[in-house]
């Protein structure tokens, strides 16, 4: 064959190859699409639109107002209830966050060696709390101010105290009980994807581990369990991040809006309380636009850290 | 690091597992329990809370469990919502309508979107996969206006469909399902397309059928979403209405409807906890099925 018909051959199969990439992409754009389409519809436009509007004065009724940076100013200048919510949140996400995702991760894996029947049994246990939209609303009988609250009326029966303590109300108590009760539902999604993430661990790995001298359950832990599970433990961080610093609603059904002295007043609650109680779309933009890039800053931070797990 | 997580694979025996020792095993047993315990306390107020007559609710000092245990909460529910002029049944399958549809719809959706992401490197997909992490994280309290908007122009609002169609699109079950769906082997892929399998048989038939735990996961977190939907924002006719919305407004009704709801609480809980259980007990049962190995 001549060099020119080399040449040929060679620049046929290069465009085969090409072609059959291009085809294998649009294969991947035609998968991808129904949910691209509806999501940037839904989310992204939704998102882009907010932010926006936090650069203007928009209270829904008037069209929006541009007014440049004066939101952002006003809120770390001016705005003295801002500060305590941006304190709220970030002991609530301090303390909430890191022990809920660790023991979400820990109780995944313990109920994991359990013995099957009992396995299904524990997971219900501990995923329920979170299954109900509203459970949480228990915890305000529980914690009622008066005698008739399940804990006061404990407490004074056995003489601990004689007068019933104001649980949701004394700004002293406001904030340990609402840490309580959002521990007792961190057992959420992060938790189940853990559950059913070490279903998948591979248990010839587990052999072949003991073989090569993995000697207890914290080496297993270590070497062989957390790198398997690196896709679930990045997933159960963002949700982690996002449900710490996105606090609202069991606080404000607990403590009310506003609570006492903003003690349990958070960053998500301060934002409801200008988009739709005060009507002032613009400022509430702003609130959800630096909480927003505070949640990318930290999970940037996390995922770095969870890349060097086990190895 | 390369990943190396291959679905189960049939174990050769179920005898004691190496590298537990017994005392490590009891502390675990031991504290599994009492943390179950705390977790479940608080549900066991609310059941027993929902099956106590009047009186009982309001007695000092309240005791957990009901002396004369009574439907009767549950009766009045029943009454209430027969007097309210759209018929309960209406609601319900409103809802049931809501669950089913948006469910399946989401799970297709974002498990072919999920697919692509985790397996094939092309143009854009992982700018895109980043966008659907980063969305997870903004308030969705902002994002109501806008999105009302988007619904009004696509003639959405007051249809199912203002529920249904963003529930598609929701970021966490893509990202779930992509997290999942990264430790099939490529290899696995790639022999089936060699055997000349299509994409969507390649998607159906090796990949969805091995993440199965997954996408169980993922049908709670869609159901239980969806069964909690109020949509108060988006659905203001009265006959399409969902179920969550109407029991809210009973459970509203202040001190005189205490028992009712507590009823309400107890209903609410018991569809996504039942589908749960099921889910849960399928997880286990294809556990020891198909496996591959790499």
């Amino acid at each position: 064959m001549s060099t020119m018909g080399k040449y040929l051959a060679l620049k046929r199969r290069n465009l085969e190859t090409a072609r059959y990439k291009a085809k294998q992409m649009w294969v991947c754009y035609l998968f991808l699409l129904p949910f691209a389409a509806l999501f940037i519809t839904f989310y992204i436009l939704p998102m882009f639109t907010s932010i926006r509007y936090s650069f203007t004065y928009y209270n829904i009724l008037e069209a929006p107002r541009y007014i440049g940076l004066a939101n952002y100013i006003n809120l770390i200048l001016q705005d003295d209830i801002f500060l305590i919510s941006v304190k709220n949140t970030f002991i609530i996400a301090l303390i909430t966050g890191p022990i809920g995702y660790i023991l979400s991760f820990m109780f995944a894996w313990f109920i994991n060696e359990l013995p099957r029947w009992l396995r299904s049994l524990a997971v219900v246990i501990f995923y329920a709390p979170s299954i109900a939209g509203n459970a949480y609303f228990i915890f305000s009988i529980i914690f009622r101010g008066d005698v008739y609250g399940y804990l006061n009326s404990f407490l004074v029966r056995v003489g601990i105290i004689n007068t019933p303590i104001l649980w949701l109300t004394d700004p002293k108590y406001m904030m340990p009980v609402v840490v309580l009760v959002l521990l007792w539902m961190s057992m959420g999604t992060g938790f189940l994807a853990f559950v059913a993430g070490l279903k998948g661990v591979d248990h010839a790995q587990y052999e072949a581990g003991y073989v090569d001298g993995v000697r207890n359950r914290w080496q297993e832990l270590y070497y062989i369990t957390l790198p398997n599970m690196r896709p679930m433990l990045l997933f159960g961080a963002v949700m982690s991040i996002t449900a710490a610093f996105s606090v609202a609603d069991q606080t404000m059904a607990l403590c009310g809006i506003p609570s006492t002295d903003y003690a349990a007043h958070t960053v998500v609650t301060h934002l409801f309380d200008y988009g739709y109680t005060r009507f002032d779309m613009g400022y509430a933009s702003a609130i959800a636009t630096l909480l927003f890039l505070t949640m990318i800053l930290t999970n940037n931070l996390i995922q770095r850290l969870l890349k060097r797990v086990g190895t | 690091m390369k990943k190396q997580k291959a679905p189960k694979v049939q174990h050769i025996s179920n005898r004691r597992s190496p590298n537990r020792s017994l005392g490590g095993d009891a502390i675990i047993y031991l504290l599994l329990a009492l943390t179950a315990l705390l977790m479940v306390y608080p549900l066991v107020f609310a059941l027993a809370a929902s099956l106590k007559p009047l009186d009982e609710l309001f007695r000092f000092p309240p005791r957990l469990l009901p002396v004369n245990p009574t439907f009767d909460n549950f009766a009045d529910l029943v009454v209430t919502m027969g007097q309210s002029w759209v018929p309960f049944g209406r609601y319900l399958s409103n809802t049931v309508l809501i669950t089913v549809i948006g469910t399946t719809g989401h799970l297709m959706i974002a498990s072919m979107a999920a697919f692509v992401l985790a397996k094939y490197d092309f143009p854009l997909s992982k700018t895109f996969f980043r966008l659907v992490v980063v969305a997870l994280m903004f308030s969705g309290y902002v994002t109501g206006i806008p999105n009302y908007l988007v619904l009004t122009r696509l003639k959405l609002v007051d249809t199912p469909w203002a529920v249904i169609l963003p529930d598609f699109a929701a970021p966490i079950g893509l990202f779930l399902m992509k997290q999942f769906m990264e430790g099939i082997p490529m290899a696995l892929i790639e022999s089936a397309k060699m055997d000349g399998a299509s994409e969507m048989r390649i998607f159906l038939q090796i990949v969805m059928p091995n993440v199965k735990p997954a996408w169980l996961t993922l049908i709670i977190f869609s159901v239980q979403g969806l069964w909690n939907a109020r949509a108060q924002t988006v659905i203001y006719s009265e006959a399409k209405k969902t179920l969550t919305y109407a029991l809210q407004q009973i459970q509203l009704g202040g001190i005189a409807r205490v028992g009712q709801a507590a009823a309400v609480t107890v209903i609410m809980m018991l569809v996504p906890i039942t589908i749960f259980i099921f889910s849960q007990t399928r997880i286990l049962e294809t556990m020891a099925s198909s496996g591959i190995k790499e």
